[in-house]
């Protein structure tokens, strides 16, 4: 007894999976494909939701972090606002203020959330105790647990700032707020003192609404809450939806493009696997009617179409479970450092659902012609092949012999009318190759776009610093949500050790501008700066001079052209509710300026909010670093060098900038997007080949009257290629539209995944010409598949192909 | 008189079988006759017209036809030279069920690169003569034997060849279709057709032909020509 019922249907299915070892092939490479782009985009839909979802729901996570002003609403009436409708529980009001320490080793830590609590419980965000303990007393501090490391552990020492006779804060313990309410806590009672030092005291309230799944709900009851509390009270809130976005987006970008290609996999497999069983079916029925002629019943023949389905399709989908985790891992291993020490693999249930679908998918497809297998007349299957064929397609070759064309071409043409439905399941396959060509063009041009942009300053040929690079702080540990910021790579406003030595920078300007080949240049500095309405701090670059051609991608607006204006990213736009024209607050050192958002810029750089003024707006800010773009004919290395001997001494030095790379996330991105298309394409291919192996088979006695009567082997060759010529125009005609389409579908998707709208050189990267050669790309995926059968017609042999009934 | 078709010393052999399935055999056919061949099943009736078609390549010996040496040739060249020299006709008719009757007589011209109209105009000459031209938007289908055999005799001489092969051009049809092409044949014959004759009907061969080769075991038992038993 075999595995396929009785012995002799088992060898049935072993003789058919054997004889047509073509089909046998293309059922496995499409199911693998399909597999392996279903479980990497299962496992990264899994990593990019599951983790947060799950802290966010222990935790009773904040769906709302407002920040009110305590001189314009008391603790009383912020303790009211637990009670508006719609506010399911509420947690406050803790004082909480920016604080900046500094850490054991002496450099300054970036600027922190610090939220006065008197434990990590409450009925909204129960923070997760992660190691040690509360903070139970004035000078003690628990840090986010994204801070520990090796110089910052329990019972470390920070100092609450730069200051002389700053306060030290005992570390006692690290917590996980799921909810990013704050990156340190200490006791209520100490926030006041640790403000003092000039930052405002705010005071924040954690709520959760019965209804806050979309931007427009969560807007809805921030505009409850401001309207509860008196004018100008409300300063500022978080949404939940942001800190969930910023805590998925490592994997997030990329769930778009792979559930896209993943989807074009199954549907291309589900055509091929129907297309290959039809055909399979088609030209057996005399092998079928034989089969029934000595016994076999038609559920065994059923059974027996299915199996030879199945046999290739299980060893596809267990090399697509293979190489899907295989390509899974470097993206989940980018999703794994974000969430630092959640451990990341494809989740087992992906690894069995996904097969056990396609496993179903394959069997269904091969069913619905296993079952006219089984229930074909005996006597009709075996008559098959000795009777004139019927009309079908007929009028195509009249229609096609009147083309002024050579006869085999014309002939070839009308060959697909012959076979309808096959010639669809072709046309479907190139079709779909053809999408897939063009999306992943789109999309690797998008992404390359996207690197292009990420660096403007690497635009400038040179870039002089006022100190020397490797002075520079090193960078603290991992980002905790959008609270926090790092130092810059550019710029001296980020103190390190106090032996740092910084150029004066108007003695660097002076030197650049009186150096011989100096084209044009800017100034630039980062700093953190403060924005009203926002919590935690803002990373600004503040820009001095004309600073158009490091200028970022603009989404909407223009670039900064003096002062009194601010450019600003998506993200900043979303979590503070404004738009293009708004004023904005922003404070620099012990400066505040109003500045107007004149531009929305395409900011890629993470989570933090990166915002771009002048820095005329601040007096007392300063260059950091000059970029600078050398006149036509001089060597940048050359200037640099020589830029390098004058402001050495003072403590800056130049260096020329090379071409930006591309980001390691993006190069993954780019490289899964071409390896999928290709498994994509190739099995478009392996359809098409499917069907001409078919077809040739059917008609290999026609070719051998053909051959007979003076048909040279070119001219068969010609005649076969040209059977798929007209479905390969066609299906690039159809895939480019749909490719198209589905780029200007997916991509906006990344875009908002990563929290940022895209700029028109991000989406708008088809030329016609492009459009064009992917067009014509159908036929070259048509007549790729199709030589190697065309070959076989070619070759064989007129003799024997006449004895072919 | 020429010969349009010389085989010296022609041997066929199947796989590695060490009895040839014909030969080794020498002939000639002057240009104007009409050959038939005859013989039971097996005795390389079919095999000795495959090579004089250049359907297949002999194992041993030098097939000519038209005065060129056809086992040489590659199969472009072969194919090439079928088209110009050489008409066939099948016992199964052998038409493309696909295309008209007229577009099946023309597709050997078309083949050739002439153009569709004189294609056209010699199909249609030949189905006044054939007396098939009602039939000229048909598709082969629809006709009976013997109108196929005459749609199949029509195709072979489109494109005037010097030798017309027929393999057993009667053995699928009815007594009186079989007269028909029987009586074309003859006819064929007598306008100085040279015919290559592959059948079993001895009633046809004495008909059409001036020449008779009976074979046996693929060598010759009798050639009529020289009355001689092989």
């Amino acid at each position: 007894m075999s595995l396929f019922g009785t012995g002799a249907t088992g060898r049935v299915v072993r003789s058919g999976v054997g004889r047509r070892r073509v089909q046998t092939v293309v059922i496995a490479l499409a199911t693998m494909m399909a597999v392996a782009s279903a479980v990497v985009a299962g496992s990264l839909m899994v990593a990019a939701t599951a983790p947060f979802d799950h802290a966010f729901e222990k935790q009773q996570g904040a769906h709302l972090t407002a920040q009110f002003d305590p001189a314009k609403a008391s603790a009383a009436q912020l303790a009211e606002t637990g009670k508006l409708a719609g506010v399911t529980a509420s947690s406050g009001p803790y004082p909480s203020t920016a604080l900046r320490p500094v850490d054991p080793a002496g450099f300054r830590m970036p600027t922190l959330t610090l939220v006065g609590r008197s434990g990590p419980d409450g009925d909204v965000d129960r923070v997760d105790l992660k190691s040690g303990r509360w903070a139970q007393k004035p000078g003690e501090i628990v840090l986010a647990a994204s801070f520990e490391g090796p110089a910052i552990g329990i019972g470390a020492t920070l100092t609450a700032s730069d200051t002389a006779n700053a306060p030290t804060l005992s570390i006692v313990g690290f917590a996980v707020s799921a909810s990013k309410t704050g990156a340190a806590w200490v006791v209520p009672a100490q926030v006041d003192a640790l403000a003092s030092g000039g930052g405002p005291v705010t005071s924040q309230m954690l709520y959760r609404f019965d209804s806050a799944s979309t931007k427009e709900r969560i807007l809805a009851d921030r505009k409850r809450l401001a309207a509860a509390v008196g004018p100008g009270a409300l300063l500022g809130t978080q949404s939940w939806l942001d800190t969930k976005r910023v805590a998925d987006q490592g994997a997030a970008a990329t769930v778009p493009f792979v559930v896209a290609l993943g989807m074009l996999g199954i549907v291309m497999s589900v055509i091929i696997v129907s297309s290959v069983i039809s055909g399979a079916v088609g030209t057996g029925l005399r092998r079928i009617g034989i089969l029934k002629a000595i016994g076999f019943t038609p559920r065994e023949v059923v059974r027996a179409y299915v199996a030879q389905a199945l046999i290739p399709a299980g060893a596809g989908i267990a090399l697509g479970v293979v190489l899907g985790n295989l390509l899974a891992v470097p993206l989940l291993s980018d999703t794994e450092a974000v969430y630092g020490t959640v451990s990341l693999s494809v989740a087992w249930w992906v690894d069995v659902t996904v097969p056990a679908a396609a496993l179903v998918i394959v069997g269904l497809a091969a069913l619905i012609p296993a079952l006219r297998a089984g229930r074909l007349r005996t006597v009709e299957a075996i008559a098959v092949g000795r009777s004139p064929r019927t009309g079908r397609g007929q009028w195509a070759h009249r229609t096609m012999g009147l083309l002024p064309w050579p006869r085999p071409v014309t002939y070839g043409l009308a060959t697909p009318f012959t076979h309808p439905v096959r010639a669809l399941a072709m046309l479907l396959a190139v079709a779909f190759g053809t999408v897939a060509a063009t999306f992943a063009v789109g999309l690797t041009s998008s992404l390359t776009a996207i690197g292009t942009s990420q660096d403007p300053e690497s635009r400038a040929a040179v870039t002089v610093t006022t100190s020397k690079l490797n002075n520079v702080a090193p960078p603290p540990p991992p980002p905790a949500g959008g609270s926090v910021a790092g130092p810059s790579p550019v710029g001296g406003s980020v103190a390190g050790p106090s032996e740092l030595k910084v150029a004066d920078p108007a003695k660097v300007r002076s030197v650049i501008a009186s150096q011989a080949g100096t084209g044009s240049y800017y100034g630039k500095t980062q700093a953190e700066v403060a924005v009203t309405g926002t919590s935690g701090s803002v990373r600004a670059s503040l820009y001095e001079g004309d600073s158009r051609s490091g200028s970022h991608e603009m989404i909407s607006g223009h670039w900064i052209t003096g002062t009194g204006q601010v450019v600003v990213p998506t993200r900043f736009l979303e979590r503070t509710s404004t738009k293009i024209g708004d004023t904005v607050r922003m404070t620099y050192e012990k400066e505040t300026a109003n500045l107007r958002i004149v531009g929305e810029s395409f900011d890629t750089s993470g989570s933090e909010l990166e915002v771009h003024a002048d820095m005329a707006n601040f007096a007392s800010a300063e260059p950091g670093a000059f970029l600078v773009e050398v006149r036509s004919g001089v060597s940048a290395d050359a200037y640099a060098q020589k830029v390098t001997a004058v402001i050495q001494s003072l403590g800056g030095e130049a260096t020329t900038n090379a071409p930006s790379g591309q980001e390691g996330v993006i190069l993954i991105m780019s490289a899964m997007a071409v390896l999928l298309t290709l498994m994509l394409i190739c099995v478009a291919g392996l359809g098409v080949l499917n069907s001409v192996v078919l077809d040739t088979r059917e008609r290999i006695h026609d070719l051998g009257v053909c051959k007979a009567i003076g048909m040279s082997p070119r001219q068969t060759m010609s005649l076969v290629l040209s059977s798929v010529t007209a479905i390969g125009a066609l299906g690039g005609l159809i895939g480019v539209p749909v490719g198209y389409a589905l780029h200007s579908l997916v991509m906006p998707m990344m875009g908002r995944a990563i929290g940022t709208g895209l700029p028109s050189p991000v989406l708008d990267v088809y030329e016609p010409v492009h459009l064009l050669l992917l067009g014509l790309g159908g036929v070259v995926i048509a007549v790729l598949g199709a030589l190697i059968p065309a070959g076989w017609a070619a070759r064989a042999r007129t003799a024997t192909a006449l004895r072919t009934e | 008189m020429h010969q349009v078709i010389e085989l010296k010393g022609v041997a066929k052999r199947y796989d590695s079988a060490d009895a040839p399935a014909l030969g080794p055999l020498t002939l000639s056919v002057a240009s104007g006759e009409a050959l038939a061949v005859t013989g039971p099943s097996g005795s390389g009736k079919s095999t000795l017209l495959n090579l004089v078609a250049g359907l297949d390549k002999p194992s041993d010996g030098a097939v000519s036809v038209a005065g060129r040496r056809i086992d040489q040739l590659s199969e472009r060249a072969l194919a090439e030279f079928r088209r110009e020299y050489i008409g066939m006709v099948f016992q199964f008719f052998n038409l493309l069920d696909d295309l008209t009757v007229i577009d099946n007589i023309q597709l050997p011209a078309q083949l050739t690169g002439i153009s569709r109209r004189r294609a056209a105009a010699r199909a249609g000459e030949l189905m006044e003569m054939l007396g098939i031209q009602k039939h000229a938007r048909a598709y082969p289908g629809r006709l009976s034997g013997g109108e196929r055999q005459r749609v199949a005799v029509a195709r072979a001489l489109v494109n005037w060849p010097a030798l017309l092969l027929a393999d057993e051009p009667t053995g699928a049809l009815d007594t009186a279709s079989g007269h028909d092409v029987r009586d074309l044949l003859t006819d064929l014959h007598r306008a100085g057709q040279t015919i290559v004759l592959v059948t079993h009907d001895l009633t046809l061969a004495e008909a059409c032909a001036s020449r008779t080769l009976h074979l046996v075991d693929g060598r010759v038992a009798l050639d009529s020509c020289t009355q001689a038993f092989g």
